[in-house]
């Protein structure tokens, strides 16, 4: 902290969209949040990588001005979350994992609600609702009520929910959490454009996969507590990249073949009788090709490969040494049964 | 990067204005009467509910009240059904503020720039409309079968409203409940097992003096039955006004000084 542009001020940070310094939450005996930091800068994609009850819907909720944290300072577009959480909603838009959409009203008139409280005028708020309905492709279910919609089409109308009033900054939460493969990437495709047109995202997901397709930069969490942080590619690295997976012809010659890579050097490659498949590590082209002609060269026969982007699991226990723990209780999982009634 | 790309005025009004909050609680209505589109089985409740109730006691116990004069039973017991009108729909509120705490949608109203009490407005706004068109369908209903007003159209309204103002001030229990238990069927539940004892043990539908006298104590001091015999005088022009009428509004008031604060109080804790 040597000069006006770092110390965070009773603003935050210039060029800093999100800065949040060592927020705690309890529920009860549980703590949700336990001193997290992180930033995320104007017009990038900040990934929230952690397993289940890590605490990413807890700092979604408290960055939405939904809870209050129990101590540390959180800024969103320069004002305060205690302090100016009305100011604040104006620059906010959430989605989350649980789409907040009326089912009962159809989907022109969830956009079109939303864009009244947001102040807009009759005319405005009906125009941006056409307007969104069209770019989600949800024009010509518009006038269905929302319990109509598949999973999909109920998420991207969330999204446009979360648009109507041109946030500055975006909360996703989990947004494909429950998704099948085509879905995902229609969500994928929305907001990689919502990026492309300069919004800034914090997005918490699950999936390591997830935050390599959107984020720049990765934030990742285990138990209310940042354990690693730093740009996709450098987490990538010291993760390992990808593992290469080889599907023998013949099973019987896996341990044939680990022993062959093995001398030839490769020496990270195991062996998985159950699954029929060899796993080898590899963080770059030259690897896989190497994997591939020394396989080739011994003449085994391979049914098939494949490259897989590393678990949250393997994420795990490549950063901390142990695998992703998941809570048992996680109080910030749903929405109506997290906050303590009393 | 430069502070101007975030600096937002500090001296920026955070405060809602009463235009604002107008327009934010018109659009919730509009919002709450768009679901009764999409759900009309609520509004069974509000058009079939006292029309039931009026065919069952006039035709199925009115034969037997009264020597089998049905005319003066429905005379009778028409004003005591207006009365309660307003309150059991006041009930509808928490049910209502129950299912939206459920779902995500209340999560979405508070990340939006709102008053929090727009929410709370707009659904007292949309069961108050429920109530006047619940009273209207009575009273239709009721002067088809041969109800005849013996007062005059002011007469009318002011029962009408009498039952609303009561209505309003039930709302605030109905919310505390609506916040308090888990689930909209759980409020229901309870809500109408705190109704019918009210209900019954009152002289909406039959004369207290035939009742056993610990009953008749319980009738007397339940707020229900002055509600009913403030009604019938103001429709039938017989008996007292002023001392029932004054009895029900020292109740509501009462009620809305007890429970609207506990109920606003449970609510900012909430949202």
């Amino acid at each position: 902290m040597t000069g006006i542009a770092t110390a965070p001020n009773t603003r935050g940070t210039a060029g800093n969209a999100v800065e949040v310094h060592g927020i705690v939450k309890h529920f009860g005996t549980t703590k949700a949040l336990d001193g997290v930091d992180l930033t995320v800068r104007e017009g990038t994609v900040l990934g929230v990588l952690g397993p289940n009850g890590a605490g990413k819907t807890t700092l979604v909720r408290i960055l939405s001005t939904l809870i209050k944290p129990d101590a540390g300072t959180a800024f969103v577009g320069g004002y305060d979350v205690l302090r100016q959480p009305k100011q604040l909603r104006r620059t906010i838009g959430l989605t989350g994992q649980y789409a907040s959409v009326d089912e009962l009203l159809s989907g022109y008139e969830n956009l079109y609600l939303i864009g009244r409280l947001l102040d807009l005028s009759r005319r405005d708020a009906k125009a941006r609702a056409t307007e969104l309905l069209e770019r989600f492709s949800l024009t010509e279910a518009a006038k269905r009520t929302a319990k109509t919609y598949s999973g999909g089409m109920r998420r991207r109308l969330d999204l446009a929910a979360s648009m109507i009033g041109r946030p500055r900054v975006l909360y996703l939460d989990e947004p494909t959490t429950g998704l099948d493969p085509r879905t995902r990437n229609e969500v994928w495709d929305e907001v990689q454009r919502m990026v492309a047109e300069g919004s800034t995202v914090l997005l918490t997901t699950q999936y390591m996969e997830e935050a390599e397709q959107l984020a720049n930069e990765l934030t990742v969490i285990d138990r209310g507590r940042v354990i690693a942080n730093g740009a996709v590619a450098e987490l990538k690295a010291r993760v390992g990249g990808q593992t290469l997976q080889v599907r023998p012809a013949h099973p019987a010659e896996l341990p044939e073949m680990a022993r062959c890579l093995h001398e030839s050097g490769i020496t990270n490659a195991t062996v998985s009788p159950d699954t029929g498949l060899l796993a080898v590590p590899i963080t770059g082209e030259e690897q896989l090709t190497a994997v591939i002609g020394v396989l080739g060269g011994r003449g085994f026969a391979i049914a098939g490969i494949d490259t897989k982007v590393p678990s949250l699991d393997e994420v795990f226990l490549a950063i901390t040494g142990k695998p992703a723990t998941v809570a048992d209780t996680a109080p910030a999982a749903s929405p109506a049964a997290k906050e303590p009634v009393a | 990067m430069t502070t101007a790309t975030l600096a937002p005025a500090p001296a920026e009004d955070s405060r809602i204005g009463l235009v604002g909050t107008l327009r934010h609680v018109g659009a919730l209505t509009r919002r709450n009467l768009m679901r009764i589109k999409a759900d009309p089985e609520s509004m069974f409740d509000a058009v079939l509910m006292p029309i039931i109730f009026t065919v069952l006691f006039v035709y199925v116990f009115g034969g037997a009240m009264f020597a089998g004069d049905q005319d003066a039973y429905k005379q009778y017991m028409i004003p005591g059904l207006l009365g309660q009108t307003g309150m059991t729909l006041a009930l509808a509120v928490g049910t209502g503020l129950n299912s939206d705490f459920q779902t995500g949608v209340m999560d979405r109203f508070r990340t939006l720039p709102i008053g929090r009490a727009s929410v709370l407005l707009s659904k007292i706004v949309a069961e108050s409309l429920r109530a006047l068109l619940s009273s209207a369908i009575l009273l239709t209903f009721a002067f088809l079968l041969g109800f005849e007003l013996k007062t005059g159209p002011l007469e009318l309204l002011a029962a009408v409203g009498l039952s609303m103002v009561f209505g309003m001030s039930i709302v605030w229990i109905s919310m505390l409940l609506g916040m308090s238990l888990r689930s909209a069927q759980a409020v229901q539940g309870v809500s109408m097992l705190v109704l019918m004892p009210l209900q019954f043990g009152s002289s909406i539908f039959a004369p207290t003096s035939t009742m056993p006298g610990w009953l008749q104590s319980f009738t007397e001091v339940n707020p229900l039955s002055a509600l009913a015999d403030a009604s019938r005088a103001l429709l039938n022009g017989q008996g007292p006004v002023a001392h029932p009428v004054m009895v029900v509004l020292i109740w509501s008031a009462a009620a809305t000084a007890i429970f609207a604060p506990l109920a606003v109080a449970r609510f900012r804790k909430r949202v």
